[in-house]
């Protein structure tokens, strides 16, 4: 297992690399200027010349290239060029709403879907089930947004106890903190509990019909136990891989819940710096959400083995 | 088997309830009593208002900067960081000597070296301050808090200049800040202003806090736009940005901010007429929102051509679709705005009404051959991107062979420096708007420039403008300037330089806590009280 994971994070490098060299031409490729942001909108064409000279923007691409994979292999992902400020200082400072955002939703998600797949499976067909896929169908169907406004107006405005908007750091004190994330972590986890409860079911049917549940039932096991013990654990993987995805999209494009609610997360920065041309922050994140991607994958693949002692790399 | 589903499955449920219970009972903190938490129409990223025009940067400036002269609700300017001043009987000496008590953060005295060298800077990149120099013959310091302007010529450029209320103001930094290559951003942020700008809790595009400058000694004179006494009563400022003007409108209603600089049109009757939120057109001279032809390319490199679209095209239907309520928008036909002193209504039978008819005759008279029009249309900003789709109706009922393409204005940005033909990517109509403080005259106005090549994008040559553009710097009296303002718009509009397509002011709201709010059209925060 460790030497695989030892190939698995070596097999990061070029695809990195490969991510990176393609960000990198999309991006000089793409209309806009970021010269044009700097100098405001009466620029005349000689000012905006001199800024992107400041800039390096004049120079070839394959140099411009070449100036930031040098300052990447020495672990600096550059300055943005509006604010002067480090990329990776930028990156860190936003972090903290995603991974807090991303971890609150897939803990109330796996509290709240799990327990309802396994019902909705255990009463297939009944009148539960049919309740608790509706409510599925309903999670799938209303926009993020739209529940976030109406939690929004019921508890915000409405009965006055959350705030509206904002993030507070975890240093700034439990409350402070949690009062700020949990409409945003309810108005996400409604898609996900849908997804995830849909999946948990399916997976838990299919199981339920092979001849080791059978044989469970016929040595007297508990149905309880042979929900939870046989049927959940072999129904894992897909759970997982769902899990794994909904985790990635979660830290990297949450964009609409992080409006709605303006946590300033990772989802708005790229937002901000893909309008506003600004190179080397979309060039930072990309990289950091391709890293995420791979590493939640390695963690999935992994977690496979863990649950399934057939699986073995 | 529930009884152990339960224990598995409840378990966590019910801790996660109880926290979330539990929290909620809780009262939560509030917030500090004399910060002001305002939400501005967008984040603060470039932090050097003489490299930017942005207007979230010049609002910057006038947080932590000051100017040397500022101007009144009446275009009328006065001294702010200038104590005394006088001029020499020819006029091209003027005299002026800092206000006693002057100080930047740091707690260096503010000194003529540090406004010279200000000065100096900001004449780089302004438009203003670029005719400017080629007047001024030389600028030194007499002693420490004196110093001389000597001009080739009097011209009223120079105090002008100084008090320029818009983007660029000319903000006064030390000298060794001020010393910085105008093409470079500075790295420190030392003014001398009213409010000191928070370096530690600066966070790019997201939150920027300012606090009272103690050591400001305010003038004794009422504030009026950017003269007068800078008094500062609350203790913090706190600039937040919400990319959701929604979001905004609710917190602003939960009191959880102050502020809201720009409402957008379609969120004002969420705020009006509730009992804690004061909804008010501060920056009453407001904005004006245009279209730009595209002088180089068929089909507007011909002047009937471009007089036909203008005829075509109405700004109240231009008006009505992007602003909607009549209280905030007003027709006018002025190419330096109606509320200046320059304001001239030469023009309106052309651009106020549609006139399809008289539209399709200059058509006609032009052989225009069905060559394509294509207008750039920005969709990512609200007030830029419902003008291209209303002129590009206008134009097709007047026979043009339209072609809107849509973009991000970024992608508008770039792609209008480009001189090509339609064929190639070439462009030939965008729209933009900006506010009227910053284009009442020929020099603030650089939409009026006509230098060919070498103006901004559209680059319509009309030598006659140029050079009354010219004489307007060396005019100081008032009847000559205006005599040359009118001559310039009666060009303007028949040589179709720009198409004026009318005027609107965007509302601001904010709790009925504060109090002492300022109107001007620039966004300043000293005189605001709050209430505990």
């Amino acid at each position: 297992m460790l030497s695989y994971i030892a190939r698995r994070l070596l097999a990061t490098i070029p695809v990195i690399i490969m991510v990176a060299v393609v960000v990198f031409a999309i991006l000089r490729l793409t209309p806009g200027d970021p010269a044009a942001i700097l100098a405001g909108d009466d620029a005349t064409s000689a000012q905006l010349a001199q800024i992107r000279q400041s800039m390096g923007l004049d120079q070839p691409i394959y140099l411009q290239f070449i100036h930031w994979v040098g300052q990447l292999l020495h672990g600096d992902l550059g300055v943005s060029l509006l604010s002067g400020t480090s990329v990776a200082g930028m990156i860190a400072h936003r972090m903290g709403p995603s991974f807090a955002l991303a971890v609150g939703t897939i803990i109330v998600t796996l509290i709240i879907a799990l327990p309802l797949g396994i019902i909705a499976a255990w009463k297939q067909g009944k009148l539960l089930d049919r309740a608790i896929m509706s409510f599925s169908v309903f999670g799938f169907s209303v926009p993020t947004f739209v529940v976030a406004y109406l939690l929004i107006y019921l508890f915000s405005i409405g009965l006055d106890w959350l705030p509206v908007q904002g993030y507070k750091p975890l240093s700034a004190g439990f409350w402070p903190f949690a009062e700020r994330l949990i409409l945003p972590v309810l108005a996400l986890s409604a898609i996900y509990i849908a997804l995830i409860a849909r999946i948990t079911r399916s997976s838990i049917i299919e199981v339920m019909g092979e001849d080791f549940i059978r044989t469970a039932r016929a040595k007297g096991v508990k149905e309880n136990v042979v929900l939870i013990h046989h049927a959940l654990r072999n129904a894992a993987v897909p759970i997982i891989t769902i899990i794994g995805i909904g985790v990635a999209s979660l830290i990297s494009g949450v964009v609409v819940t992080e409006t709605v609610f303006n946590l300033p997360g990772l989802g708005r920065l790229v937002v901000e710096a893909v309008l506003a041309r600004d190179y080397p922050v979309i060039q930072g994140l990309i990289l950091l959400f391709s890293l995420i991607y791979i590493l939640i994958n390695l963690v999935v693949d992994v977690l496979y083995a863990v649950f399934d002692p057939r699986i073995r790399y | 088997m529930l009884f152990k589903f339960k224990r598995l499955c409840a378990g966590p449920i019910l801790a996660f309830s109880a926290a979330c219970a539990s929290a909620l009972l809780l009262a939560s903190a509030p917030a500090g009593a004399q910060t002001v938490t305002a939400v501005m129409q967008s984040g603060l990223r470039v932090t050097d208002p003489i490299l930017t025009t942005a207007y979230i940067t010049r609002n910057h400036g006038y947080m932590i900067y000051d100017t040397l002269f500022g101007m009144d609700s009446h275009f009328k300017i006065h001294p702010q960081m200038v104590g005394k001043w006088s001029v020499s009987d020819d006029k091209k000496t003027y005299t002026f000597t800092l206000r006693d008590g002057l100080k930047w953060h740091d707690g260096a005295p503010v000194t003529s070296a540090d406004c010279i060298a200000s000065i100096k800077r900001w004449a780089q990149k302004d438009t203003t301050g670029q005719v400017l120099m080629t007047i001024v013959a030389d600028m030194k310091a007499v002693d420490d808090k004196t110093f001389q302007v000597i001009l080739k010529k009097p011209t009223s450029l120079l105090l002008e200049g100084l008090a320029k209320v818009s983007s660029r103001p000319a903000f006064m930094m030390p000298k060794r800040i001020a010393d910085t290559p105008a093409s470079q951003p500075i790295k420190e942020f030392i003014g001398s202003g009213p409010f000191k700008f928070v370096a530690s809790e600066y966070k790019p595009g997201l939150r920027v806090v300012y606090e009272k400058n103690k050591d400001y000694v305010p003038r004794s004179e009422p504030a009026s736009w950017t003269a007068g006494g800078k008094v500062v009563h609350v203790d913090k400022v706190e600039w937040v940005t919400m990319p959701d003007q929604i979001t905004a409108a609710n917190a602003l209603l939960n009191g959880e901010i102050d502020y809201i600089e720009q409402v957008p049109f379609d969120l004002l009757p969420m705020l009006k007429g509730r009992d804690n939120v004061k909804v008010e057109v501060l920056d009453k001279l407001g904005n004006w929102t245009y279209y730009r032809f595209n002088h180089l390319q068929a089909p507007f490199d011909n002047k009937l051509v471009r007089q036909a679209a203008m005829y075509a095209i109405g700004q109240e239907d231009v008006l009505k679709a992007m602003v909607g309520n009549p209280e905030y928008y007003k027709t006018c036909a002025a190419v330096f705005g109606c509320g200046t002193p320059f304001a001239s209504s030469y023009g309106k039978d052309e651009v106020i009404q549609s006139n399809i008819k008289k539209a399709k005759e200059l058509l006609k008279k032009a052989h225009y051959d069905g060559a394509p029009v294509v207008i750039m249309h920005p969709t990512d900003i609200a007030l830029a991107s419902v003008q291209p789709v209303v002129i590009a109706s206008a134009l097709r009922k007047a026979g043009f062979n339209v072609k809107l393409k849509t973009m991000d204005w970024q992608t508008l940005v770039s792609l209008r420096d480009s001189q090509k033909p339609v064929s190639e990517g070439g462009w030939s109509i965008f729209c933009s708007y900006s506010i009227l403080a910053a284009s009442g005259d020929p020099f603030n106005n650089t939409t009026i420039a006509s230098n060919g090549k070498k103006a901004w994008a559209g680059w319509p040559d009309v030598p006659e403008i140029e050079s009354l553009r010219r004489k307007f710097a060396f005019a100081t009296d008032m009847a000559e300037r205006k005599a040359i303002t009118a001559r310039i718009q009666k060009l303007a509009i028949d040589e179709g330089v720009i198409g004026p397509l009318g005027q609107f002011v965007v509302p601001a709201a904010y709790s009925t806590k504060l109090s002492g709010v300022l109107s001007s059209p620039v966004t300043v925060f000293w005189n605001m009280k709050k209430a505990k």
